[in-house]
Parts: C-alpha cells; sequence; structure tokens
C-alpha cells in the first residue's frame, strides 16, 4: 500500500493492531479489534476516531460569505462566528458536488471540512465557482489533523484536558481550545449521532492529541474506532455517505435533505432552478430507509423489487445494525413504488425479505 | 499469525476437518478465514440429512465486509449442523475450531479426508 496517503496517525494505528485498508485514496484503520465491538463502544462509552484525511478549505476575504451562499445549497448568511453549518454544494443541475460543513471563524474568513474523497474535484470546482468574486481559497488539507471523539462520554473525556468551557459550546457550534496542550478547533459535530466533538490541530500534534486523549478515555470505556464502526454508526443514525446517499445523479431533495436547500434564502445559487423544479414536480426517485428484521445483510446495489417482483430502485448502504441486530439500510427507489400495496422486497440468494420501511435514526439518539 | 491446529485437515478454501473416533467428520472454517472475513453477521447451513457432494457448497458465512459461500472438503451425509450459529454467529470469530463448529459429516468414502492438506501444508497457504 506504498502509493497510499497516509495520515500522521498511520504508525500510531499500526500499532494498535488497526486493520488497514485502502479508502479513498487513504490507507486508514477499518477497524482495530472489531466493527461490531466499536460500534457498541460509541453508543454505550466512547469511540476515538482519526478521520484526518477529510479535506480543509479556508474561504477568505470581502466576497466570501457571498460566494459561499452562491456555492451551497443551504443559508450561510444564517451564520455568525463560533456557528458550523452543514450543506450539500450541487451542480447546475441538483446532482451533488459534495457536502461539506462550513465554520465561520470571523468576518470574511470561512473554513470548509470536505469529504477525502472528494478534495481535488471539489477544489477544482470551487475556485471555478469564484470567479468573480473578491476571495482566497487555499486547500488546508495537509496541514490539518482531525480527529473524532463520539459518545455519551466524549464531552467528559475532552473536558479533563482542557480548560475552555466545552458546556458552552452547544451542537453545530465550535471555539478553539488548548486540549492536553494543543491548540485545537473544537467543533460539537460528528457523524454517528452522537454526543461528542471534531478537534482540527496541526497535523504534527496528532500522535499527542490521539494518546492525551486515549489515556484520558481510558477508565471511561473509550475505544479506538475505525472507519467501518463510523460507516455503520452513521447508517444507524441515517446521516447521507457522499457517492451512496448523495451523488451527483441524486439530489440532496430525492435524498431527503430537503431541511438542507434553502430555495427561499435570496440568494441564487447554484443548482437552484433545477432543484425549484424537481420540488414544484415531484421526485421520480426517492432515497428510502429500511430494516428487515434478519440478520442477511442487503448490500449495496441490490435490486429492489415491488410485490409483482419489478424492480423498482437499488439499495445504496446496507449494514447489521449491532445495536438492533438486524439489517438496515438506504435504497433509491421509484416514489410511486413506496405507497403501493404489498411493500417493497429484496431476494437473498433466493429468499424474498420484505423492506420494512422507517423514518431514521434506527436508535434513539442523542442529538 | 493465525492458529492452525495440528491434528485437523484442511482445505484449500479454508475450512478445517476433523476426523472423530465414531467415523464422522466435523467441518469449520479455519482461524485464518475468520480472521479475514472480520466480523461475523449470519452463517446459513444445510439440513440435517442433506447429502453433499466434495466440493459443493454447503452454506454461507456472512461477515459486515462481504458474504462468502462454504464448501465441503469431503462428500457425506449431514449429521448435525450447530443451530447454535444461528444467534450467535459471532462465536465463528471468537472459537473457530471449537465452538464456531458448522456441521458433522457421515463422509461417503472414509478414506477422502486424507486427500486434504494437513497442517504444514496449509500453514504454507494461509501464513
Amino acid at each position: 500500500m506504498s502509493d497510499l496517503k497516509r495520515t500522521a496517525l498511520r504508525d500510531f494505528h499500526a500499532a494498535h493492531g488497526a486493520r488497514l485498508v485502502d479508502f479513498a485514496g487513504w490507507e486508514m484503520p477499518v477497524q482495530y479489534r472489531s466493527i461490531l465491538e466499536e460500534h457498541k463502544a460509541v453508543r454505550r462509552d466512547a469511540g476515538l476516531f482519526d478521520v484526518s484525511h477529510m479535506g480543509e478549505v479556508d474561504v477568505k476575504g470581502p466576497d466570501a460569505g457571498r460566494f459561499l451562499n452562491r456555492l451551497v445549497t443551504n443559508d450561510v448568511s444564517r451564520l455568525f462566528p463560533g456557528r458550523v453549518l452543514y450543506s450539500p454544494m450541487c451542480y447546475p443541475n441538483g446532482g451533488v458536488v459534495d457536502d461539506l460543513l462550513v465554520y465561520l471563524r470571523g468576518a470574511d474568513d470561512y473554513f470548509l471540512c470536505i469529504n477525502a474523497g472528494n478534495i481535488d474535484k471539489d477544489l477544482a470546482w470551487i475556485r471555478e465557482q469564484s470567479a468573480g468574486f473578491n476571495v482566497t481559497i487555499t486547500d488546508r488539507s495537509a496541514d490539518y489533523g482531525l480527529l473524532a471523539i463520539q459518545g455519551p462520554k466524549a464531552a467528559a473525556i475532552v473536558q479533563s484536558l482542557t480548560g475552555a468551557k466545552l458546556g458552552l459550546i452547544k451542537y453545530y457550534h465550535f471555539m478553539e481550545a488548548t486540549v492536553a496542550g494543543i491548540h485545537c478547533l473544537a467543533s460539537r459535530t460528528g457523524y454517528t449521532g452522537e454526543d461528542g466533538f471534531e478537534l482540527y490541530h496541526a497535523a504534527g500534534d496528532s500522535v499527542a492529541l490521539a494518546e492525551a486523549l486515549l489515556a484520558a478515555g481510558a477508565g471511561q470505556g473509550l475505544e479506538l474506532a475505525g472507519l467501518g464502526a463510523r460507516d455503520s454508526l452513521r447508517l444507524e443514525a441515517g446521516y447521507p455517505l457522499y457517492g451512496h446517499e448523495i451523488t451527483a445523479d441524486i439530489s440532496p431533495l430525492t435524498a431527503g435533505l430537503g431541511w438542507t436547500v434553502k430555495l427561499e434564502k435570496g440568494a441564487d445559487f447554484v443548482g437552484r432552478a433545477a432543484l425549484l423544479a424537481e420540488k414544484e414536480r415531484g421526485a421520480p426517485n426517492q432515497v428510502v430507509f429500511f430494516k428487515t428484521g434478519d440478520r442477511r445483510i442487503v448490500r449495496a446495489d441490490a435490486p429492489v423489487l415491488g410485490a409483482d417482483g419489478a424492480v423498482v430502485g437499488r439499495v445504496l448502504s446496507g449494514t447489521l445494525s449491532p445495536i438492533l441486530n438486524e439489517a438496515i439500510g438506504s435504497a433509491l427507489v421509484a416514489t410511486a413504488s413506496v405507497a403501493s400495496a404489498g411493500g417493497l422486497q429484496v431476494d437473498i440468494r433466493g429468499t424474498r425479505l420484505p423492506l420494512n420501511l422507517v423514518r431514521p435514526p434506527f436508535v434513539p439518539l442523542k442529538k | 499469525m493465525s492458529t492452525i491446529l495440528p491434528d485437523l485437515r484442511y482445505a484449500k478454501s479454508h475450512e478445517w476437518l476433523k476426523l472423530e473416533s465414531d467415523g464422522s467428520v466435523t467441518i469449520g472454517i479455519t482461524d485464518f478465514a475468520q480472521d479475514s472475513l472480520g466480523d461475523i453477521t449470519y452463517v446459513q447451513l444445510p439440513k440435517v440429512g442433506a447429502t453433499l457432494k466434495a466440493g459443493e457448497t454447503f452454506g454461507v458465512v456472512e461477515s459486515v465486509k462481504a458474504a462468502s459461500d462454504l464448501y465441503a472438503p469431503v462428500g457425506g451425509t449431514v449429521l448435525a449442523v450447530n443451530a447454535a450459529l444461528e444467534s450467535a454467529p459471532e462465536t465463528v470469530n471468537s472459537a473457530p475450531y471449537a465452538g464456531g463448529w458448522m456441521l458433522k459429516l457421515k463422509p461417503a468414502d472414509a478414506s477422502a479426508a486424507h486427500n486434504l492438506l494437513d497442517a504444514g501444508a496449509y500453514a504454507k497457504l494461509a501464513g
């Protein structure tokens, strides 16, 4: 795996017994001990994830706010310093370039967190769209490490390492804080559905920060968690993953992310006309979430069948919920099929299983 | 390094086989196989009384990562299946050579097991 990119924690992962795999061109830990056990540890106590492969971008300048409100579908004008916003970023046809977090640090000073596999594509897109705006766009991905600590005990573990009053940081807010002597941007966000923090820091500090967090959490049930658990946790929470529930061909409206598409925000944004048209005429397909009552995993790309056996869609994501002990997943299906009598089903090795449609999250969440 | 027990026979497809004193054989998957699969979430096994040919698919083992076919190392009649794996498939991860066994066969040919790999030969394959 010599041609893969590595985070500053690659040797730390190997020393902790991680199984390292190629994830979007990065050599990343998929698991340390067991995906299912790491998943349960996050819901019960806390888990520590290295997500340093994520991309970071500075967007600064007098037009930064106006530019970002043109670039993304959610309403950037609602941000104030210390506030975080989740948003899709769309193509003119309403398909999704990527989903990202927008941080407002101060006047004309924004910071984006983007998906690792999309860094080059996003930067090219963002720079292209910035023509005519007085902004400076800087790729900071190599400068930052990012550790996510998630779970009911996460905040107490981080608090034991900082004098900052973390209780003042509400969900989807952030502040600059010194954690274990390391300067961090402490963001009360995450991808698990649990309370917790995402700690952006200088990449050179990643090992020291990870070791301090692991030591502070040792008596609290904190476990190292890999990307396998990260994926099953996000699916159980009902969060989209780029390339699955949202893609260049699946718009945020189709994906059920209408709350992030602010058609009336007073700024024309890329994709607005197409998304307005989709909203008015109704989308032909929609993303649904399901559970099956069976342990057999319904895997991505499996065909979804209507009551008469005709193919009406396909599975986008599927895993075993370690909490519900049954298969859960998402699928893109014909809108007309959702309410049809007889319901939807999948074929697993010759057995037809009904898909029980649910509104996520699949489990009660703290956030 | 995965565990390979000296007194078992092995198939190239990573099943192990144990010759029991009553002439039956017990079959499961190796430590190497369970480690490669990761968290096992489902094991599908045949019915007692089913007849299997050597090399025939006898079931499926599913992990979070993937579903894989299981192959009969020798032919025979199914005497028993490990029903405990239905509710606790993770036993295959924790005890692949003990509680994680999958089925017992009455072999069609008592000498067929001798065509399988011994521990030394399997270690070269799964080392």
